[in-house]
């Protein structure tokens, strides 16, 4: 397989617009008409016309960018709006860029025969990558048509200004709109590093809080998720998973479910074993009818010893992520010693809406309706599995419900293909939520060790940890139906570049921080929100507060004396100011009755070269019950420049909710053979009551380059709890999640 | 290899589907079901073609499926259409408002911008809009309360509140 796009598929208008076999009935490619009552219904503006190719290689202009013959411009993104608002905001960057209005761009998504493949939606990278590239291309777009206009004038490109879809003259005495000079033909050009993008001096979009441009139909229930997507001739197919991991199939009675009406076909392929059926309910029906005979599976750990299980995984290499001074020779001589282990339950996804996907192979080419945050790479795993070429299989995404990270999607996408391809129709599947909460891959399980040396004034002198994690980074994750089906698919682990956030912010003389990779963890492994800055910077910044409180010093304080770095100071500061922080050590003298308060502050620089985030917890903690309530979340970010504040706010609040969620609550069970939290009754997340408010400030940087938004401050939640519990209570809690169970345990051992 | 059992295409075709009555949004519909008991999400979705109700988790946990069934706030993924009474009145997030004429709630939500995937908001207008009409005047502790019931996953909770409490001060 090839990791290069470099097709250009032929695309015509009817191909489109739906005829051609591509897409119809309740679905079109045209988000903006078609979802955002904003933009004007117009015709498919933008798109080129018939006969055209469309390049999508990353070095052209054309593969993101075309102008229509009525002037529209369309984007085209490989990086997809996961329901954390980027088309907004990528629609923004690219207006500003050809001062255009909003309502004048259209932005198509994670279409693998329209859009380049600028990677995988993840890492907070949307903006960051995704949309500098896009503004890269618009300003190199935007010299061109400078440049065409210059030549018509004769006079200099310098002389001329974009305005409303036209090249003007100085005195506006000349005027040429783009479609006359570049509308339905490319631009043919490579994206030029030097074309110099708009000054951000200058901006009237980028900046501003704009309305999401996807609201409105979400609301009115017009708009058209993945789930709402129906092609002619479809029919609706489910799986049936085998009830251990490892278990093989033995045999299947279908006499009861084929008796049920509307059913069409049971189909098996070696261990993966579904339904299909001309209705959703009927084939729900049929699934719960199959009577299977599974043989024993491959066994999970006993989750009481989990702990010991990833201590006795067998290591198969070190990263060794920072080594400054001599830690270990430091640490043996050092006037106190401190260490703790921390550890990180298994999480799963947690979409609302489970997984779904349509897939529909037709003369030999397979058309996957998905909405998976990576859609070239499904791509490419799907053409591997089914064994049909690459550029026989085009993947469109269609967002869904909110996805976090490498969810279920792509595996219903691997589901769909092989109902497909045994009933040569375009079949639709649609996972449970026992599918999704029992078969998404899960974010593995963290277990980290660390240690520090202290003089005798209580400053660190030496800082050891080590992480015990799976290996592998962010590549492909296997499929689900192809490791059952026993067709080709990935055999290594990507769990996520996890290793992230295991060295410190802090200036200290001997640090030295290893992420020991391991052979093996119980369930397969992705990403899922903030993935290992997440559990790593918890372990850090809970156990900088056990150093800071072990020297009585205030916990802010601490942290700032040994913060090199004057952005990261800033947003410390100013979350103190914001949060009222009063200095004093931790715990907190005072604290009597039932129900004790307490406050804890965390800071992180994303992956030690980006976003900055500060974040203050203030919590009530019931000593009898053990219940922890977060009442407020205070946090400061600077992530550089701005494109859509409202919308960065929106980012924040719902990743510090979500965080808060998962360190209070949250953790996969499982028995011996199977995860058993399989809904929300077993796997419960914050309800509205147990909701934070949460107070924010934004610092924009205008001039400098936009970072991540959207995980980064994941990274400081279950610290600042953490470190907020032991101020209030003077106990430590180091097991997330913070179940009332651990705190009561913490409290009577404190 | 592929092993495929097929039913014969006449056996499928001869089921006999039983027709059922529904005022939905307002309009008499009828519907023709294999099996009476149905859920009423699945008949709202794949046979009216609504997008508004949701499948979420098809276990009434989490709210995405919610309509109205003579005002009152119901999980369509729990609700058999065999339960249902003549003449029983259902409404959808379609039939609650539209662009042209909004719902306050709907006006609300959008003005706050209270969404981020969206898929759970169905629910939480829903939910929302019966709560109102029983209590139209609610402070922020029963709003929460209100929705305690109602799963979002992208964390919009303090902006859903603040929409609803919008809401209220406009109805």
């Amino acid at each position: 397989m090839s990791s290069m796009i470099s097709d250009t598929p032929a695309l015509s208008r009817r191909a489109l617009l739906g005829g051609a076999g591509a897409l119809v009935v309740g679905f079109s490619l045209r988000p903006a008409a078609a979802q955002a009552p904003a933009a004007p219904a117009a015709t498919p503006a933008g798109l080129p016309t018939a006969g055209l190719t469309k390049p999508v290689n990353v070095d052209e202009v054309d593969a993101y960018l075309t102008i229509g013959a009525d002037g529209r411009v369309t984007v085209y993104s490989g990086k997809v709006d996961l329901g954390t608002g980027v088309r907004t905001a990528l629609t923004q960057m690219a207006a500003e860029e050809l001062d255009l209005p909003l309502a004048a761009v259209t932005l198509i998504q994670g279409d693998t025969g329209l859009t380049p493949d600028q990677g995988p939606t993840y890492g907070s990278l949307s903006i960051q990558n995704g949309g500098a590239q896009i503004r890269q291309a618009a300003a190199t777009a935007r010299k061109a048509l400078l440049g065409m206009a210059a030549e018509r004038f004769g006079v200099a490109p310098e002389t001329l200004r974009l305005a409303d879809g036209s090249v003007v003259g100085a005195d506006n005495d000349q005027k040429i709109a783009f479609a006359e000079l570049i509308g339905d033909r490319l631009f043919d050009l490579k994206v030029d590093k030097a074309a110099k993008p708009k000054d951000p001096a200058l901006y009237t979009l980028v900046g501003r809080s704009v309305a999401r441009l996807d609201i409105p139909a979400k609301i009115f229930g017009t708009f058209t998720y993945m789930q709402d997507v129906r092609v002619p001739g479809m029919v609706h197919g489910r799986v049936v998973r085998p009830p251990a991991l490892g278990a093989t199939l033995e045999s299947v009675d279908d006499s009861r479910a084929l008796a049920l009406p509307g059913v069409i076909r049971v189909v098996r392929e070696g261990n993966f074993l579904g339904v299909i059926a001309k209705t959703e309910w009927g084939a729900i029906r049929a699934a719960d009818a199959l009577e299977a005979r599974w043989s024993a599976g491959t066994g999970l750990p006993e989750q009481a010893k989990l702990w010991d299980h990833v201590r006795a995984t067998r290591v198969t290499k070190e990263d060794v992520t920072s080594n400054v001074g001599a830690a270990d020779a430091t640490l043996a001589k050092t006037a106190r010693t401190l260490s703790a282990t921390y550890d990180f339950a298994i999480h799963t996804h947690g979409s609302i809406g489970p997984s779904c996907a349509i897939a529909e192979i037709k003369d030999g080419a397979l058309t996957c309706w998905t909405a998976s945050q990576m859609t070239h790479a499904l791509r490419r795993q799907l053409a591997a599995m089914t064994a049909i070429p690459t550029d026989k299989v085009r993947c469109l995404y269609v967002e869904g419900s909110g996805c976090y990270g490498r969810n279920g999607h792509e595996d219903a996408a691997a589901d769909a293909t092989l109902l497909a391809r045994a009933v040569g129709r375009p079949v639709r599947v649609q996972w449970s939520r026992a599918d999704e909460h029992g078969w998404d891959p899960k974010g593995p399980p963290t277990l980290i060790d660390l240690k520090a040396g202290l003089d005798a004034d209580g400053k660190v002198l030496a800082w050891t940890s080590q992480f015990l994690i799976p290996e592998g980074s962010a590549g492909n994750v296997p499929l689900v139906a192809a490791d059952l089906a026993g067709l080709p698919h990935e055999t290594t682990m990507s769990p996520g570049n996890i290793i992230h956030n295991s060295a410190i912010p802090y200036t200290l003389p001997n640090v030295r921080t290893v992420c020991r990779r391991l052979a093996d963890t119980p369930f397969r492994p992705s990403w899922i929100r903030t993935p290992g800055r997440m559990q790593n910077t918890f372990a850090n910044e809970a156990f900088f507060d056990e150093c800071a409180a072990a020297a009585g010093r205030d916990p802010a304080e601490a942290r700032l004396a040994v913060l090199d770095d004057p952005r990261g100071a800033e947003v410390l500061r100013r979350v103190m100011t914001l949060a009222k922080w009063e200095a004093r050590p931790s715990p907190k003298a005072d604290s009597q009755g039932d129900v004790v308060r307490g406050r804890g502050i965390s800071y992180v620089r994303y992956e030690l070269y980006r976003t900055y985030v500060a974040g203050v917890a203030e919590v009530e903690v019931d000593r009898r019950s053990g219940a922890i309530r977060v009442a407020r979340f205070f946090v400061v970010q600077d992530c550089g420049q701005i494109i859509n504040p409202d919308g960065v706010r929106n980012q924040l609040e719902g990743n510090i909710l979500q965080t808060v969620s998962r360190t209070l609550k949250e953790e996969v069970t499982f028995d011996r053979a199977q995860v058993t939290s399989l809904d929300w009754a077993t796997y419960p997340i914050l309800t509205f009551p147990e909701a934070p408010e949460i107070v924010m400030e934004l610092i924009d940087r205008p001039g400098e380059k936009p970072w991540g938004a959207g995980e980064p401050s994941a990274a400081i939640v279950s610290s600042a709890i953490s470190n907020a519990v032991f101020d209030a209570t003077g106990a430590r809690l180091r097991s997330v999640p913070f179940t009332p169970a651990k705190v009561q345990a913490s409290l009577s051992a404190t | 290899m592929t092993e495929v059992s097929k039913v014969e295409a006449s056996k499928a075709e001869a089921s006999k589907a039983r027709p059922v009555s529904l005022d939905v949004n307002g309009r008499a519909v009828r519907v023709g079901l294999d099996d009476p008991d149905t859920p009423l999400l699945y008949v709202l979705r794949d046979d009216l073609g609504l997008h508004g109700p949701r499948f979420g988790c098809g276990l009434g946990q989490c709210g995405s499926c919610t309509v109205h069934i003579d005002g009152a706030a119901v999980r369509s993924c729990i609700t058999p259409v065999s339960s249902l009474k003549a003449g029983q009145k259902i409404v959808t997030l379609e039939g609650l408002g539209t662009e042209e004429a909004p719902h306050p709630l709907q006006t609300a939500f959008i003005a706050e911008q209270a969404a981020q995937c969206g898929y759970c908001i169905n629910g939480m207008i829903m939910q929302s809009a019966a709560f109102l009409t029983e209590s139209p005047k609610p402070d922020e502790a029963a709003i929460r309360q209100a929705l305690a019931n109602n799963l979002c996953r992208c964390g919009t909770h303090a902006r859903i509140v603040r929409a609803v409490q919008r809401a209220a001060s406009a109805l």
